[in-house]
């Protein structure tokens, strides 16, 4: 199987030894983290969690994504997805890794993380979310593994995985969820504490994801004979669009509520994000960013005329993903911690090391990707012949 | 497992080798800290059901920029000192009292109060979230209320930082050692990546001691002891004045008590 990997013309072998290099780097850096201590990063006492944290949360979102392609070719035997489920499951896969490399690299000590295994805390979110993600990483490696023999020799996959495929989607749920909750249940932190967050984790999940799927099935189409077909792109976008609608909605009750209540300790994180406190503003030109690309999105893909343009979806698709991006992977987390317990407004900005060490763990997401893609496709192209 | 640790870790502090068992356990064990046993033994550690500090701020603020109890603390308990704010570490400091209280603070409250830093520290919660969220089980609640921290399994990933609605916890960012200005040996020094805070003196208690911060207060603005002993001074004092406690609202059942 894996040997399928291994056969690639020019351009794929240089978008590998570019991740193997981005990889490298990252590596590199990554030892003089572990030689200096994380202080190495932008963090402080006041904000102790941020670039690494915050991508964790993001990739969770995608890889729980997986489920929007899963969960409508198995439970509604919607046929049009069902070239398409590999490739969420091992998109899955791969945001899985990252998800689980960003928490190992932003623990301080390192070698101690099978402690959390070996003194299994069930009163910590923590321990839930490792479960959570591991469990869901075996159920799609189980999956993806399974169907692809499958496919390879043209059978229709055993009976016994069909209920695995079927708790992977509740398990999908559950990922984002218990992430969610890692903040929301936090008496600490106003910014968090909010029963919203984790539907709204999910919405975001559920169009940052399929939004991705749908640029990966364009680059694929331009890249092999494989074509996903236009209707199940067509039905991923309707996903990005309903749950990017409901994102922005609970985006929207948010602030409401923050700014109607007027509770100082709620308020001022989300007056740090769109217009700064005691004259640090850090975020609020991506926050406006994020909100300009999600307004405009929902342009392209609320009016039929622009959507059905393949230009303007691709378009669309980049500033749901880009929107996202900065709303998850930027402020929110951050956010939490401005102003702190204390009141402290202390702005926080990722250093070199900590952006090329993400990069790294970026690298080898798309790397797996690749790798995974590569073999599904080579698969998918020979049935085809 | 853990209720063997923490008896474990309870019978080490009473041999008064609490410090010495984490940084050199097997010294430890080998019994080479004869010495503090012994001063345990002449003494014997001081027992409550459950520990409360009550500070002062009327005394407290009267003396301008005293730090004696901060300077006790620090030095007895090896934490450094950074230049860079970022990396700072801090087990009690003074903390402006709209921080210390924001749902206390107005405009026109007494000058002074308003003006005056308030001395902060780990509140020793009766519920404490920190705890709760831990992952590994490194910080725990003793049954005389102390919250204790084991540096030696805490993997660092700072979610009791994240859940501390006080910012009573340090996390050490880098290599503490070297920024410690005078190393004091009865007491461990951290290593990189570890959370540490205040933990009431638990390694004077085993040895009959009272903390460090209080007993270096020369104006007896700290005070100290077992809530559930009617007859203690703590008790005694609030029952006689008046007292507040940092953000009681939030359920986490502070063990500090402010009067003001």
């Amino acid at each position: 199987m894996l040997e399928r990997a291994l056969i690639g013309d020019r351009r794929y072998w240089l978008w590998i030894i570019l991740l193997l290099v981005l990889i490298s780097i990252g590596f590199l850096f990554y030892l003089k983290q572990l030689a200096y201590g994380l202080g190495i990063t932008g963090l402080s006492r006041d904000v102790t969690w941020g670039f690494y944290i915050a991508q964790f949360t993001f990739l969770v979102g995608v890889a729980a994504s997986a489920v929007m392609v899963v969960l409508p070719y198995y439970l509604h035997n919607y046929k049009a997805f069902g070239k398409i489920t590999i490739l969420g499951e091992f998109l899955a896969i791969a945001a899985v890794m990252m998800c689980m490399l960003f928490i190992f690299v932003d623990m301080g000590q390192p070698m101690r993380v099978p402690n959390v295994m070996l003194y299994p805390t069930p009163h910590s979110l923590m321990f839930w979310d490792s479960i959570a993600l591991g469990g869901y990483l075996l159920l799609n490696v189980i999956i993806s593994r399974v169907t692809l023999n499958a496919e390879r020799k043209a059978i229709a996959p055993p009976a016994w995985i069909k209920p695995i495929i079927i708790l992977s989607i509740p398990w999908a749920i559950s990922i984002h969820t218990v992430t969610a909750f890692l903040y929301s249940g936090l008496a600490a932190r106003p910014f968090w504490l909010t029963a919203i967050l984790a539907p709204r984790f999910l919405a975001s999940a559920f169009a940052s994801g399929p939004a991705l799927l749908i640029l990966m099935c364009f680059i694929i189409r331009k890249l092999t004979r494989f074509d996903a077909g236009q209707e199940a792109i067509g039905k991923l976008t309707q996903i990005v669009t309903y749950a990017m609608c409901i994102n922005v909605f609970f985006i929207l009750m948010e602030i409401f509520t923050a700014f109607y209540s007027n509770i100082p300790e709620h308020l001022e994180h989300f007056r740090y994000l769109y217009f700064g406190l005691e004259g640090k503003s850090r975020l609020v030109p991506w926050m406006w960013t994020s909100v300009l690309l999600a307004v405009l999105s929902l342009v392209i893909l609320i009016v039929p005329k622009l959507r059905h343009t393949n230009g303007l979806l691709i378009a669309a698709c980049l500033m749901v993903f880009g929107s996202i991006w900065i709303d998850k992977g930027l402020g929110m987390v951050v956010a939490g911690f401005v102003p702190s317990p204390i009141g402290h407004v202390t702005e926080y900005s990722p250093t070199l090391p900590e952006l090329l060490i993400s990069l790294g763990v970026y690298a080898i997401g798309f790397f797996l990707v690749t790798i995974f893609y590569k073999i599904a496709l080579s698969y998918k192209e020979e049935a085809m012949a | 497992m853990s209720v063997n640790r923490r008896e474990f870790l309870r019978l080490a502090g009473s041999a008064a080798a609490f410090g010495c068992a984490f940084n050199f356990p097997l010294r430890a064990i080998a019994g080479e800290d004869s010495l503090t046993a012994e001063a345990a033994q002449a003494t014997g550690p001081l027992k409550a059901g459950r520990w409360a500090m009550v500070v002062d701020f009327q005394k407290c603020r009267e003396i301008n920029d005293c730090r004696d109890c901060i300077d006790a603390c620090h030095a007895v308990h090896n934490v450094p000192q950074f230049d860079n704010p970022k990396d700072e570490i801090k087990w009690i400091w003074k903390e402006k009292f709209e921080g210390a209280f924001p749902d206390i603070e107005h405009r026109h409250l007494v000058h002074e109060v308003l003006e005056k830093p308030v001395l902060v520290l780990c509140n020793h919660c009766d519920n404490p979230p920190c705890v709760g969220v831990c992952p590994t089980k490194a910080t725990w609640r003793r049954k005389d209320g102390i919250v204790m921290m084991d540096w030696h399994r805490c993997i660092g990933c700072r979610y009791c930082v994240a859940a501390c609605p006080y910012g009573s916890r340090s996390f050490n960012w880098r290599d503490p050692r070297p920024f410690i200005k005078e190393l004091h040996r009865e007491f461990p020094t951290r290593s990189r990546g570890v959370v540490e805070k205040c933990t009431f003196c638990e390694e004077r208690l085993a040895k009959g001691l009272i903390p460090a911060c209080v007993e270096a207060c020369k104006h007896k603005a700290l005070y100290f002891g077992d809530l559930e002993n009617p007859d203690s001074e703590v008790r005694r004092i609030l029952s006689e004045k008046f007292s507040i406690r940092r953000k009681a609202g939030l359920g986490t059942n502070p063990e500090v008590y402010y009067i003001v």
